[in-house]
């Protein structure tokens, strides 16, 4: 790819900051409609069974209540009418279509009145007995029962002599568990459906992939996509629980439908556990052999991980094992479990985030059983090219991010031995984990609008979750066009504008980016055009390299002549704008090249001598994720995912009564995430050098890296402080007393 | 349930309130109102007369507004009065993301009901700045980049503009204590203790 770096990397203030610290971004729960109305959903009581009868006349005459709808009295949706139609077309849970209950807190009815706390009170009096049936919660105990998983691209690898671990002089052999996690972003889910008639939809949906969404939707309505339309243009955090249409989302479309009026639908945090999708449990085992000086021979790494009942998630667990160590024999299998559960969801670094967990935990397990150091380890095992099918790596500098951030942690002043440092009555330990995810792009569209006056405004149907979007396309426009930041507008979070994939997997800037970055060429194209057309000569032999745009006005390098305004370029036209749309997709240098991001986790804790708890005090991340596009936000995301990172390690957990089949820790008091005073100083290093053939940026993806790796990091670090090695995560102070 | 107490005697606190409400209000009240309640539509009937007149000074406006006694000030400012920025986050007090300050002070306002606040001086995140000069607290989260998704952002600016104003900003760890009903999901903490810094500064 003819590679540019021109995006300067600065650190930008957000585009949108000033809307977010005066209270005027609006979120999806926060549009003001009128005629509006409020839908509260009612979850059942039981895990499993049916419904036998559910008796809302006392709802219904409570005060402002409009209606109550269960599946006795719901207008029927094509795609939730059948089972199998449900299935095929992806939409998960049959709210209201089914009196069959398949998890506990399933959405059995939604009051709608004219208040919230008419219908919240109401909704506390719907009754629902049922026929109860016998559940399976406990993932633990029922491993035995896990099959392999449907999905072809997690299915199981084998490369050379899948015995050779086993065979080695050292090894390790272990077992560890990563628990449910729930994204809990700080917003809660919420839907508004708006119907004109019954041919045109308008939901404002908090998601972050508009377009998926509304395709989805048109397909469980039977319409057209251009009768659906999906704004979601701040998101209060997402994770990845923004990625599917959730039931609340179908019971706002049945009431604003049946109700002929919007109405809207939020979840409450209790419901974000049962209804928003987790990350599921994992149940792993990972083997490595190495020589004495610490070459890897072989791997094993076998998953389980969690489903539901009435659907399948998959996620690639075993992914990372695959790619990040030079190794020529290597198995490794998937199965899924499912449980009575409501269905899992991607949650940040989906699949890496637990499988590194258990891989660089036994990796640090065999730096001990070797006596080596475990960077020392890490580089020795530097894959030189993708150990699946030796492909080139388009750009790998990990051996780079230990280096560096070795260098700032200071890490040679390490004693190794175990329980060797102590501050107090804390044990102080030091750790490091590596990680990898997959540096993606996907083909995206942009239109832009120059007008006269030189403000350029940009369009993509992206969404902006919280790592700035908007921010970085306004600078690679900037900095690509020749725009000040001031004069130009992304526009995104609607599913009506120019086609973008969803906010996941860390693809938006390789892919978004691109569209952005080459609609600004065009837009100096089409300028150029015009000049030639009507101002003719010096501009005939000038190449599109050679124009640039300034002040509202564009010219060609070297011919101080060639000045001219905007403005007049677009009279001799008679036009007062210029517009242009493009897609930009990868070219053929996508099947070349093994595409990844990197990252080096070190970790210093402090645990407790006599309670067991864990403080992270210092936390280094080296990162390599091509050419950064903006320091100030790219620092601002590692570092958050970081603190993910210690919530993983040391707090997060869904709690089961499996007795009931209900959860007994569905709040932010029973599910803790990181607090402020949970959260060291976090430094964030770049390696900041452009991959060369992404895009033309040489920006690779961000989203995601900084949690891979982090919380074996800090597990890594309580083995060092302490002599106790967790294997299964959270690392509660009951397991280190 | 209220409808299912025939003895008087265990009439809920709830139903007792609209009793007397009804009763209190036959004088004025047309008949139909009063066969409503006979009619077992009693909590609409109930309902109407339930609103409560208050007053509020919110963000240095006096404003009077009708509300249910069981209506939360978080829900009045966004619900009712269209003042979106102040966030709701998890309803129960536990995420601080419906910080505001009353008289000064910071409280969750989703653990308060509106009608608890007769007479106070309520700010939000929308009276903070002065016009479009914003407050030095804003003015740092967006320097500091103390913020992602920003929903969480309102309510730590109102709780960091109070812990300053508390004089808890001795230093990092004092901050994080002091800041630490506060989540932040998308993890902007360290950011947030820079802006704070500067600002106490």
């Amino acid at each position: 790819m003819n590679h540019t770096n021109t995006i300067s990397g600065d650190s930008t203030d957000r585009v949108d900051g000033r809307d977010k610290v005066t209270g005027t971004a609006k979120y999806t729960a926060e549009i003001p409609l009128p005629n509006l109305v409020y839908g509260v959903l009612v979850g059942s009581t039981i895990a499993k069974g049916v419904i036998k009868k559910i008796d809302t006349s006392a709802a219904e005459k409570a005060a402002g209540v409009i209606s109550v709808i269960t599946h006795k009295n719901s207008t029927k949706l094509f795609g939730l009418k059948k089972s199998k139609t449900a299935k095929k077309l992806d939409l998960g849970l049959r709210v209201f279509h089914s009196k069959d209950i398949v998890f506990n807190g399933q959405p059995i009815a939604l009051v709608v009145a004219d208040r919230l706390e008419q219908a919240q009170y109401a909704a506390s009096l719907v009754k629902c007995t049922y026929e109860q049936a016998p559940h399976t919660t406990d993932f633990g105990t029922h491993l035995d029962q896990a099959r392999p998983s449907s999905s072809k691209w997690l299915s199981d690898t084998k490369r050379g002599d899948v015995t050779a671990w086993s065979n080695a002089p050292f090894k390790v052999d272990q077992a560890y568990t990563t628990p449910q996690e729930v994204h809990n972003p700080m917003e809660m889910h919420s839907t508004t459906a708006i119907w004109e008639g019954d041919e045109k939809l308008t939901v404002y949906d908090k998601n972050h992939a508009v377009q998926d969404i509304r395709d989805t939707l048109a397909k469980a309505l039977k319409l057209e996509k251009e009768q659906v339309v999906v704004n979601s243009e701040f998101i209060g955090g997402g994770f990845g629980s923004g990625l599917r249409v959730w039931p609340h989302t179908f019971a706002a479309i049945i009431a604003a439908k049946m109700l002929k009026r919007p109405v809207k639908v939020s979840v409450t945090r209790p419901q974000m556990f049962t209804m928003t999708g987790y990350r599921p449990a994992t149940a792993q085992k990972v083997s490595i052999g190495a020589t004495k000086d610490g070459k890897i021979v072989g791997i094993k790494h076998e998953a389980i991980g969690q489903t539901s009942e009435y659907e399948e998630f998959a996620e690639s667990v075993t992914g990372i094992t695959k790619m990040l160590y030079a190794c020529p024999n290597l198995e490794t299998n998937y199965k899924v479990l499912p449980l009575t559960y409501s269905t899992p969801i991607w949650m940040r670094a989906p699949g890496e985030a637990t499988g590194s967990f258990a891989l660089e935990t036994a990796m640090d397990e065999l730096a001990y059983s070797l006596n080596m150091d475990p960077v020392q380890l890490r580089k020795k095992n530097y894959a030189e090219t993708h150990p699946d099918d030796n492909k080139p790596w388009s750009s790998n500098h990990l051996t780079e991010c230990l280096i560096k951030a070795a260098r700032q942690f200071d890490w040679e002043a390490r004693k190794p031995e175990p329980r060797s440092s102590s501050d107090r009555d804390w044990w102080v330990g030091t750790g490091m984990a590596v990680g990898s995810w997959g540096a993606w792009r996907a083909p995206a569209t942009a239109r832009a609008v120059l007008d006269s006056k030189g403000n350029l405004l940009i369009q993509s149907a992206t969404s902006d979750m919280g790592p700035g979007t908007s921010t970085t396309m306004v600078k690679i426009a900037s900095d690509a066009s020749g725009i000040p930041m001031g004069k130009i507008r992304f526009e995104l979070g609607k599913s009506n504008l120019p086609p973008s994939p969803g906010q996941g997997g860390s693809v938006t800037v390789a892919s978004v980016g691109s569209a952005v970055y080459d609609i600004c060429t065009e837009i100096k194209q089409k300028l150029l055009d015009i000049a030639v057309e009507t101002l003719g000569e010096t501009y005939k032999e000038a190449k599109i390299e050679d124009v640039f745009l300034i002040n509202g006005k564009m010219g060609i390098k070297g011919k101080p002549a060639s000045l001219v305004t905007f403005a007049d370029l677009m009279e001799k036209k008679n036009i007062t704008e210029v517009e242009a749309t493009k897609t930009s997709s990868s070219g053929e240098e996508g099947g070349k090249y093994a595409f990844y991001s990197f990252g080096a986790h070190f970790a210093e804790v402090y645990v407790h001598k006599y309670t067991g708890a864990v403080r992270v005090t210092r936390f280094v991340s080296c990162v390599d994720a091509g050419r950064i596009m903006n320091n100030k936000t790219a620092s601002s995301q590692i570092s958050g995912a970081v603190v993910m990172g210690i919530g993983m390690a040391l707090m997060e957990e869904q709690h089961m009564d499996h007795q009931h089949g209900r959860l007994v820790a569905n709040d932010f008091a029973g599910y803790h995430i990181p607090v402020q005073a949970d959260v060291p100083n976090i430094e964030v290093i770049f390696v900041d050098k452009a991959d060369p053939y992404l895009n033309k940026m040489g920006a690779k993806g961000l989203g995601e890296i900084g949690l891979i790796g982090a919380a074996a990091a800090i597990g890594n670090a309580v083995f060092h402080a302490t002599g106790k090695r967790v294997r299964n995560l959270p690392i509660t102070p009951d397991k280190l007393i | 349930m209220a409808k299912k107490n025939k003895n008087p005697l265990h009439t809920s606190r709830r139903t007792f309130f609209k009793q007397s409400a009804v009763l209190a209000a036959v004088a004025v009240t047309p008949s139909t109102v009063l066969e409503a309640a006979e009619n077992r539509t009693f909590d609409k009937a109930a309902y109407a007369l339930e609103q409560v007149p208050i007053t509020l000074s919110i963000n240095g406006k006096v404003q009077k507004v009708m509300v249910e006694p069981r209506v939360t000030l978080l829900d009045l400012l966004r619900e009712q009065l269209g003042l979106t920025g102040t966030k709701k986050g998890c309803d129960h007090g536990q995420c601080g993301a419906c910080t505001i300050h009353i008289d000064g002070r910071r409280v969750n306002s989703c653990l308060t009901l509106a009608i608890m606040q007769e007479g106070r001086e309520i700010t939000t995140i929308e009276g903070l700045a002065n016009g479009e000069e914003l407050h030095p607290m804003q003015a740092a989260f967006i320097k500091h980049d103390g913020l992602q998704c920003g929903y969480c952002t309102p309510g730590q600016i109102m709780s960091a503009v109070a812990c300053v104003n508390e004089g808890h900003t001795n230093n990092d760890f004092e901050i994080r204590e002091f800041m630490s009903g506060n989540l932040c999901r998308c993890g902007a903490y360290p950011n947030i203790v820079n802006a704070i810094k500067e600002v106490a500064q």
